[in-house]
């Protein structure tokens, strides 16, 4: 198929950047979008211009590296399938596709289509984590833990970080992930312990980089991993209680 | 149980400095004898982490708790991104919780057998003994693994093995992992002991008085090029599969950091010892930029089969049972279907080789879930594999639900790597090398669900041990300081080596000569390997060297991003570990485990080892530019695995 692709061009992140035309001839429906990049970039290399970055690695929809703006959707068309993952026969001969990086004052622009998401590293820091030292752990099986249960943290714990949430909301919050990640650990009885106070501390850090959450859904909807949306609603009933949980309670069930 | 005795080098310069006694009380006993670092002391050492991946990840946290100051370096924005994340069906442990016979000497037998006798029995010992801790720690950490309807956690089967030992988190195993691992990680930096340098690649190791005291990296953002010093340097930089192009490996995955060691003078061993993993979609086209794997648990329901016609175009619900050859079932009835995956691999070659393969460009088996889905129910193998049978699907616009996975062997893993002792120290002082980057635990094939299970015991319970009782020999000593010649030196070949691929204005891109490079190995050190193929590999080499050396075009400055450049320099040292690798091969006159050589293979196609010349770890040495290296050999001894001729029927 032949296809128009605009792109956004940007050589450095101080520096303005513009939307690039680039006819796209012989482009093959079994190529994923990515390969449909790289043959892009194999051919301006040819031309003597300089290849459009972009970020990308595992080309398996788990690493979360991936992640562009297609036609003004993060991760394109295709529902709960990362950039890397969707393939050209979800377009058509004649398509003009435009391509930009996330759209997010947390994520600013490297280059190209390349953003920087170091702000979820943050979010983790500030307490994504059972704190267990290696070596200090009881059997495994000691603690069961229903299967439900463990299922619903998987779910949340499938995250693979990409950004798509936040670029996708309108104010540019990252409620989804670090919801996400909260689920994972508060719904699990090892992160029992800790449930508070990680709950105040990630949230108290997310709202430091990005926007507030309005409850619009775009997130969801955006997800490559399919998140549910009711993770938020989690988080915020964690994050009300954290507020007036007394912690020397914290071992009494009833 | 015999004793064994202390292990006297053969092979001045490569002791493996394995402990005497008992095999059980090895491990034991090497803990009590090692050398402590007092709690209060520990902020006095510098430990530099390259790579956070599940072993790089879990040794910078773990060291990090314990004390010492950590400085973690990765190439990715973020250390969640690290290819480990990407190992799909799990992580072996001998807990024996289904009560099927499952022992830690059950699982170092198996690991062992599985590698067709090329591993150190000590260092496997430990390996399987250390994987039930693994589990329990993971489990703390909020892993959270498939459980069975009372809360106890559920386990699978995989190839090579008899017992169900296999823990996972449906098709995400390495993701879950790597996520505790991460989180661990994440933990320590805001505790302060660990400093990460995200976008950092590491291009030179430093060595000063022949210990390793630093590295030199580049920034990726803003290319510049900085030294960093430190008491003790852990390598855990992943594997060299990208060297065939086409891989399972994430794109950037890449040597060049045990490389560049490896010209610093760490010993490279096995190089030829790789991968090539039995299930993994087929290519469809020339432009495909990479492989991707279809996990092995899927052979715990998935049959696998080609039409016993030759050449037979029919869809494959058209062909009935009694015209399909189930041909691992057929040849190997004991292990049937979960045979290890050089055997697989193998086999499925052979059946696309005499004209069986299936699909479009005939270049693929099935691997057909029917049986399972009337079994079981759709829903059942929904749950075990949804995730891998949608990704099936996206990639090849195939359900399989309703048709037959196409599967091919791709490359998948390099069980060769750095040479370490059993303290998992290279040939250099203070140079510590883990996870796949080590060569260690899994001799000439590993099993499925052991890579997971050998990353996190380097990186949580080994190097937590080995790496103090180096530093403790220092305690007072300043680390040396980056304006040191030997660092100022290692900087300048740095900014000099990247000078000079940007002077690099020739006419074709990295990619082709990538794609070029891959095509030789494949063809002449992939899955079948002869005396002619690997000669003719060796003078194809320095040909297709000479020309990237004359005609790449790199466009752009290195005075900023630029993934071009990154991917030059990866692809410079592709190029040099491609002719160790068939240097290797060609020296290995036998078959064994993935390295199958066609001159050595007994009547029905096995491979057939020559324990007499070569039961032992080849270990290669830079000898200088242009200079032939030079091998010195470890010698393996078994004192506990009866050595035998493999046998999967």
């Amino acid at each position: 198929m032949d296809l128009k692709l605009r792109i956004w061009r940007q050589a450095s992140p101080n520096v303005p950047g513009a939307m690039v035309e680039y006819d796209m001839p012989d482009v093959s429906e079994d190529m994923s979008f990515l390969e449909m990049l790289d043959i892009l970039n194999e051919r301006l290399v040819a031309r003597g211009e300089e290849p459009v970055a972009f970020d990308h690695d595992c080309r398996e929809g788990i690493c979360g590296s991936c992640g562009v703006m297609i036609n003004g959707r993060p991760h394109g068309p295709q529902r709960g399938t990362a950039t890397c993952q969707l393939h050209m026969r979800q377009f058509k001969t004649g398509d003009v596709i435009e391509i930009e990086p996330w759209r997010a004052a947390a994520f600013p622009v490297v280059k190209d289509l390349v953003v920087n998401r170091s702000a979820f590293d943050r979010i983790v820091e500030a307490g994504g984590y059972i704190s267990v030292n290696t070596g200090a752990a009881p059997e495994a099986n000691l603690v069961p833990v229903p299967k439900p249960v463990a299922d619903a943290a998987f779910e949340a714990a499938a995250c693979i970080g990409c950004g798509a949430c936040v670029a996708a909301c309108p104010n540019g919050a990252a409620q989804l992930f670090t919801a996400a990640k909260l689920a994972h650990l508060n719904l699990l009885p090892q992160g029992q312990v800790e449930r508070w106070e990680r709950t105040e501390a990630m949230v108290g850090r997310m709202e430091e980089f990005f926007g507030s959450c309005t409850l619009h859904g775009e997130c969801e909807a955006a997800c490559p991993k399919e998140i549910s949306i009711d993770f938020i609603s989690l988080m915020n009933r964690d994050y009300i209680k954290s507020k007036f949980k007394n912690r020397k309670l914290l071992s009494q069930t009833k | 149980m015999t004793l064994s005795t202390p292990g006297t080098p053969r092979n001045p310069g490569l002791n493996a400095r394995v402990p005497a006694g008992v095999l059980e009380e090895k491990w034991d006993h090497h803990k009590f004898e090692m050398k402590l670092v007092a709690p209060h002391n520990r902020r006095r050492f510098e430990v530099i982490v390259v790579g956070t991946g599940l072993a790089g990840a879990a040794a910078a946290a773990t060291l990090g708790e314990l004390g010492y100051r950590v400085k973690a370096f990765t190439f990715h924005d973020s250390p969640r991104r690290a290819h480990s994340i990407a190992a799909q069906g799990g992580i072996n442990a001998a807990k024996n919780y289904r009560g099927d016979g499952d022992s830690i000497y059950r699982l170092f037998y198996d690991t062992v057998k599985g590698g067709d006798f090329r591993s150190r029995e000590a260092n496997v010992y430990r390996l399987a003994e250390l994987s039930v801790q693994i589990i329990d720690h993971c489990v703390a950490q909020g892993v959270p693994f498939a459980r069975e309807y009372g809360g106890l956690l559920d386990n699978r089967s995989f190839g090579g093995a008899q017992v169900s030992r296999t823990f996972y988190a449906r098709g995400q195993t390495g993701q879950q992992l790597l996520l505790g691992a991460y989180q661990a990680l994440a933990r320590q930096i805001e505790a302060g002991t660990v400093e990460l340098h995200p976008r950092s690649e590491m291009l030179d190791l430093v060595v000063k008085d022949g210990r390793a005291v630093g590295i030199v990296v580049r920034d990726l953002h803003t290319g510049a090029v900085t030294s960093h010093s430190a008491h003790a340097v852990v390598l855990a930089t992943g594997g060299y599969s990208n060297v065939f192009f086409l891989s399972t490996n994430a794109m950037a995955c890449n040597a060049t950091a045990i490389w560049r060691a490896y010209r610093k003078g760490a010993a490279f061993a096995n190089p030829c010892f790789t991968q090539i993993h039995p299930t993994c979609i087929p290519a469809s086209d020339e432009f495909q930029s990479k492989l991707t794997l279809m996990s092995e648990s899927l052979r715990n329901d998935g049959r696998i089969w080609v039409p016993a016609e030759f050449e037979d175009s029919r869809p494959p619900g058209e062909i009935p049972d009694s015209e399909r050859d189930y041909f691992l079932e057929r040849r190997y009835p004991a292990f049937g279907n979960l045979v290890p995956r050089d055997v697989a691999s193998r086999a499925a070659k052979t059946e696309v080789d005499r004209s069986r393969g299936v699909g479009p460009l005939r270049n693929g088996v099935y691997l057909d879930f029917t049986g399972a889905i009337s079994r079981f129910g759709a829903d059942v193998i929904e749950e075990r594999y949804g995730n891998l049978f949608e990704m099936y699907e996206r990639i090849t616009g195939e359900n399989p639900y309703q048709v037959p996975m196409r599967i091919y062997p791709a490359p998948h893993y390099t069980m060769g790597g750095l040479w370490v002792d059993y303290n998992l120290m290279s040939t250099i002082p203070g140079l510590f090398v883990a996870g796949e980057a080590n060569f260690s635990d899994h001799g000439a094939n590993r099993l499925g669900a052991s890579a997971l299970m050998q990353g996190l015991a380097d990186g949580y319970f080994i190097l937590p041990y080995t790496v103090p009782d180096y530093l403790a020999a220092f305690l007072g000593e300043a680390v040396v300081p980056t304006d040191d010649p030997a660092f100022t030196e290692a900087e300048a070949g740095v900014r000099q080596g990247t000078a000079e691929l940007m002077a690099r204005r020739g006419t074709r891109s990295v990619d082709h000569f990538h794609r070029e490079l891959g095509r030789i190995m494949w063809d002449n050190c992939g899955m079948a390997r002869s005396r002619e193929g690997l000669e003719k590999a060796l003078s194809e080499i320095p040909a297709l060297r000479s020309e990237y050396q004359k005609d790449l075009r790199l466009l752009g400055d290195a005075e900023g991003l630029n993934q071009s450049l990154e991917r030059a320099g990866r692809v410079t040292d592709f190029f040099e570990l491609a002719e160790l690798m068939c240097t290797d091969a060609l020296r290995r006159e036998e078959s064994c485990g993935g390295h199958f050589r066609v001159e050595h293979q007994t009547e029905d196609g096995e491979a057939r080892r020559d324990d007499d010349r070569f039961a032992h770890v080849a270990a290669w040495r830079f000898a200088g530019q242009g200079a032939p290296p030079e091998v010195s050999v470890e010698p393996l001894e078994f004192d506990h695995v009866h050595l035998a001729q493999r046998s999967y029927r």
